[in-house]
């Protein structure tokens, strides 16, 4: 059993950060440019990690897939960032912040990283500005908020509908700063295949060039990992197309501990699947839960026109079930509220697969320029999508995969349990608990990338000689490992596009190990997955070779590596009798058909350990709350 | 419906390249463009012939990663409207439509319909940044900024660096992405200290990058899926001009 120890501070809860950092070591300012840290991936949570290590003198070197920073997936982030400004005097706290976010996340994060990430929360306020992040502003010349689900304040800043683009942009122009002082090194279009460990500790990684096809080792004294989440085991989600688990995986076969992989975010406002040749799924943000109404018809299978559906004819069931949150009730609420009305057959649209939200309301009463200027960009995407206006037929939509909560375990410095590997941002499993609140996710990875990696690395380095050896074997194995497995898949040539698994895969997690899951779905899913896994070892049709720009041959490593995360998460699924969050198991359910918590048996993190060609082993962190009251989450 | 494509063929950057005929079957109005290129790849990889390659990611309009010149237009036909984000109800039964990637000297084929936009990133090191560390910045509220600036820094601030606008300059000028950046900071207080200099140093870049000039035809404005105004350009100028 591998020691987890979470390495929270002792203290207070309000203390802790602040003391920590007290105690941490420090890298001898003319000493930080000997050391060499590697990035991987410049969404937020890398983006603003690498500038900020370089402008604290460490020789940096970013890698990303993408060919620029701008292209990562935070850049379509919609709605917004949370932040404890209380400007709107509302009664915002960071206490209040820490304390939606651990309930949001049904109890099952750690107290000690929440409260930090809340109490940073108001400087990653600060620092966008500073950096001319244009965020939205009252006519006074302030900054603007609005509300999101799970939270009963308005502490959301945004920048119309596009704050993860303007955020990203800003931590990328951070970046280019540095790039142009020459502090960080960026490879693009590079592709982190593998990380190499010395006598276990992380001293860098291999990465593949994809224009050229280049296999190369890159030594450093520490690695970041900031490579986002794996929603696209399911196939369809609203990542981006080539959002993947690579990095991750790789360093979990290497002994990183993978925490808590089936807890998944369906996000309950997405444009609803129309054909089998769907590519991807398409959010529309949760703020536009602020003001549209969701309703589905009270007749089962009303196929009318919903505008000619009167009012008495419409259930708003949220406002209904949720009398005090309303429409705003948390993600994993909402969704499996939607699901539930479509499977009793109150679904709406050709597929029945979808509900109605309604923006007629608000129209009516603040006019439609008052709606485009905050929505409008989200109308035109789903104008242009669907064909439909919003503005004037409610919008159809249905939950679909959003986010990962799971990822690599680390500790309270966000370092996994292999010494000088860090995984901040989406990548890890730190802050989100079983559910993540709206928001949240980019106020945490810059909180990681700007003020809480950029310290902790050094507490690590300041241990570390700087030294390194790049011709140690460890490096040269590396190399040929990854080189060997590009040519296996490519020598397969069976009959199966990479598409073609890929669907297979996601079909069979949607269906079993999706929104509602159930003991003999998840014993399926694990039956059929190694099936799939035999499939594309066998009968994969890669084209091209591996010494060329060959993107068919990327997303076949990319699905290789998701097929056996696949397994993993049914694994931890079919482990975890509860329900909790993202994470419903039909056979835990109140009688009013909400998750029922086991905080008994299952008040731990899973951390699984990889074991070669055998079953993984399940490690516990013990989750302790000494500050919130463990309770039944009550959106009524 | 049935489509004809003739799309660009080019292994490398170095070889010559050329439009390749495919007749698409079963195209629905409700795919996008790039599922149906995806249908299409999907069978050619069954048929054993080399797949399609262009640059995309996110499919929702905001990474800037995808495109195309769509029967000569950046991005196809629709008006703020990216490449990802176009559909097939766009599109007529029997319709022929060509295939390009951008074409401009700046931007080097990589393959087929990918190109090489690193050339901007080089414009944005020159100084599309306030130069701000980590963790001095004061209070976000003690400097209100009139909404009209911040709406403004905004609007320019939304150009997703797709280089459509090059694409469709017949000078091959950045003019328009290198204006709204310029812009988005010179609406903000935050951007006042270094704008003279960054001015100076983005249009050196885009020089030395080999983007061409600006003669006023407004084919960017017309072609930019984001709707970025040329009036960018014209501050832009306006800016240049002042400090030399
Ligand atoms: C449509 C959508 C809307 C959202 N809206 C919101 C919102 O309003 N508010 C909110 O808080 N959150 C939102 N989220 C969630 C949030 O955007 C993400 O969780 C967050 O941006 C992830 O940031 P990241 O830096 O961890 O990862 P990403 O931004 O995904 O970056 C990953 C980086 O890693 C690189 N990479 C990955 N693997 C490798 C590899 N093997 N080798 C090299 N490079 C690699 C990529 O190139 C990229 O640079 C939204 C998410 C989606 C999908
Ligand atoms: S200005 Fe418009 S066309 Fe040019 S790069 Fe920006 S978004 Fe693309
Ligand atoms: S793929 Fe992202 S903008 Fe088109």
């Amino acid at each position: 059993m591998k020691s987890l120890d979470s390495k929270i501070p002792n203290g207070d809860l309000v203390s802790k950060w602040s003391q920590h950092k007290f105690n941490l070591n420090l890298v001898n300012p003319s000493n930080k440019k000997k050391y060499t840290v590697i990035v991987v991936g410049t969404g937020l949570a890398g983006a603003s990690a690498a500038a900020t290590m370089a402008e604290l003198g460490y020789n940096v070197l970013a890698f990303s897939y993408h060919e620029s920073p701008r292209r990562a997936h935070s850049i379509a982030a919609q709605g917004g960032i949370n932040a404890a400004k209380n400007y709107q005097n509302d009664g915002d706290s960071v206490f209040r912040l820490f304390y939606d976010t651990i309930k949001g996340g049904d109890y099952r994060s750690r107290e000690a990283n929440v409260y930090r990430l809340a109490e940073l929360s108001s400087n990653i306020i600060d620092q966008c500005a500073a950096q001319g992040v244009p965020f939205a502003r009252e006519y006074g010349g302030h900054l603007a908020n609005r509300s999101f689900g799970g939270a009963q304040v308005s502490r959301t800043f945004y920048a119309r509908g596009q704050t993860g683009q303007q955020l990203l942009l800003g931590a990328y122009s951070a970046l280019i700063r540095q790039m142009n002082l020459k502090t960080v090194k960026f490879f693009p279009r590079h592709e982190m295949l593998d990380l190499v460990t010395i006598d276990g500790h992380a001293k860098g990684i291999i990465a593949r060039n994809l224009l050229t096809g280049d296999i190369q080792s890159y030594p450093a004294n520490a690695v970041v990992l900031a490579t986002g989440g794996y929603g696209n085991v399911f196939y369809l989600s609203t990542n981006a197309m080539a959002s993947n688990v690579t990095a991750s995986w790789r360093a979990h076969k290497k002994g990183a501990l993978f925490a808590n992989p089936c807890f998944t975010q369906i996000h309950p406002t997405c444009i609803p699947v129309s054909s089998n040749h769907q590519s991807k799924l398409t959010l529309m943000s949760e703020s536009l839960r602020n003001d549209g109404r969701v309703w589905v018809p009270k007749k089962k299978n009303d196929l009318r026109d919903p505008n000619q559906i009167s009012e008495e004819e419409r259930d708003y069931y949220l406002e209904r079930l949720y009398p005090s949150f309303g429409n705003l009730v948390p993600r994993d609420v909402a969704s499996r509220r939607a699901k539930e009305m479509c499977d009793n057959g109150f679904g709406v649209g050709n597929t029945r697969l979808a509900v109605y939200l309604d923006f007629k309301d608000v129209i009516a009463k603040q006019g439609k320029n008052w709606v485009a200027e905050k929505y409008g960009n989200l109308f035109d995407m789903y104008h242009q999508i669907t064909g439909e206006s919003p503005y004037e037929k409610p919008m159809m939509i249905y939950p679909a995969v959003h986010y990962t909560m799971g990822g690599l375990w680390v500790d309270y410095n966000l370092m996994s349990n292999i010494p000088g590997l860090y995984v901040t941002g989406e990548a890890n499993f730190s802050d989100h608990g079983a559910n993540r609140l709206g928001a949240s996710a980019l106020m945490q990875g810059l909180a990681d990338g700007y003020f809480i990696l950029p310290y902790t690395i050094g507490d690590y380095l300041a241990k570390e000689s700087s030294a390194l050896n790049s011709t140690h074997e460890e490096y040269q194995n590396g190399v040929q490992f990854c080189n060997e497995q590009i040519k296996n898949m490519l020598s397969i040539k069976g009959n199966k596009t990479v598409d073609d698994l890929h669907k297979e895969l996601g079909k069979i997690m949607w269906d079993y190990v999706g929104m509602s899951r159930n003991k003999s779905n998840l014993e399926l899913a694990l039956k059929q997955i190694p099936s799939i896994r035999e499939d594309f070892w066998n009968n994969v049709n890669i084209p091209g070779t591996g010494k060329e720009f060959n993107p068919e041959l990327e997303k076949a490593g990319r699905l290789a590596d998701f097929i056996e995360l696949g397994e993993l998460m049914a694994k931890d699924a079919l482990n975890r009798e509860e329900s909790c969050g993202g994470h419903f198991r039909e056979e835990h359910q109140t009688d009013d058909n909400e998750a029922k918590r086991n905080d008994e048996n299952y008040s731990f993190v899973a951390a699984w350990e990889y074991v070669k060609e055998k079953e993984s082993i399940m490690h516990k962190e013990q989750l302790i709350f000494e500050n919130v009251k463990l309770a039944t989450r009550s959106y009524k | 419906m049935q489509l004809t494509l003739k799309i660009w063929r080019q292994s490398s950057a170095e070889s010559t390249g050329f439009f390749e005929k495919y007749i698409v079957d079963n195209v629905t109005a409700d795919m996008s463009f790039f599922e149906m290129l995806d249908m299409l790849n999907n069978d050619l990889i069954k048929q054993n012939k080399s797949p399609i390659v262009f640059d995309h990611d996110c499919r929702e309009g905001i990474c800037g990663t995808c495109g195309l010149v769509i029967n000569g237009r950046a991005h196809g036909p629709l008006k703020g409207v990216t490449a990802c984000q176009l559909h097939m109800r766009t599109f007529k039964n029997g319709e022929t439509l060509t295939v390009e990637p951008w074409r401009a000297k700046s931007f080097k084929v990589i393959k087929d319909l990918a190109v090489d936009r690193q050339a901007f990133d080089k414009i944005m090191e020159a100084g599309g940044y306030i130069s701000v560390k980590t963790g001095g910045a004061p209070d976000a509220n003690a400097m209100p900024i009139f909404k009209e600036n911040a709406d403004e820094a905004f609007d320019s601030a939304t150009c997703i660096g797709c280089g459509a606008c090059v694409a469709a300059c017949k000078n091959s000028s950045a003019m328009l992405f290198v204006g709204a950046k310029v812009n988005q900071y010179a609406q903000l207080p935050q951007g006042q200290v270094e704008h003279s200099k960054r001015v100076k140093n983005m249009v050196e870049a885009m020089d030395s990058a080999g983007f061409g000039n600006c003669t006023n035809t407004g084919a960017c404005e017309a072609e930019c899926p984001k709707e970025i105004s040329i009036s960018n350009i014209i501050k832009l100028n306006k800016e240049y001009l002042k400090f030399h």
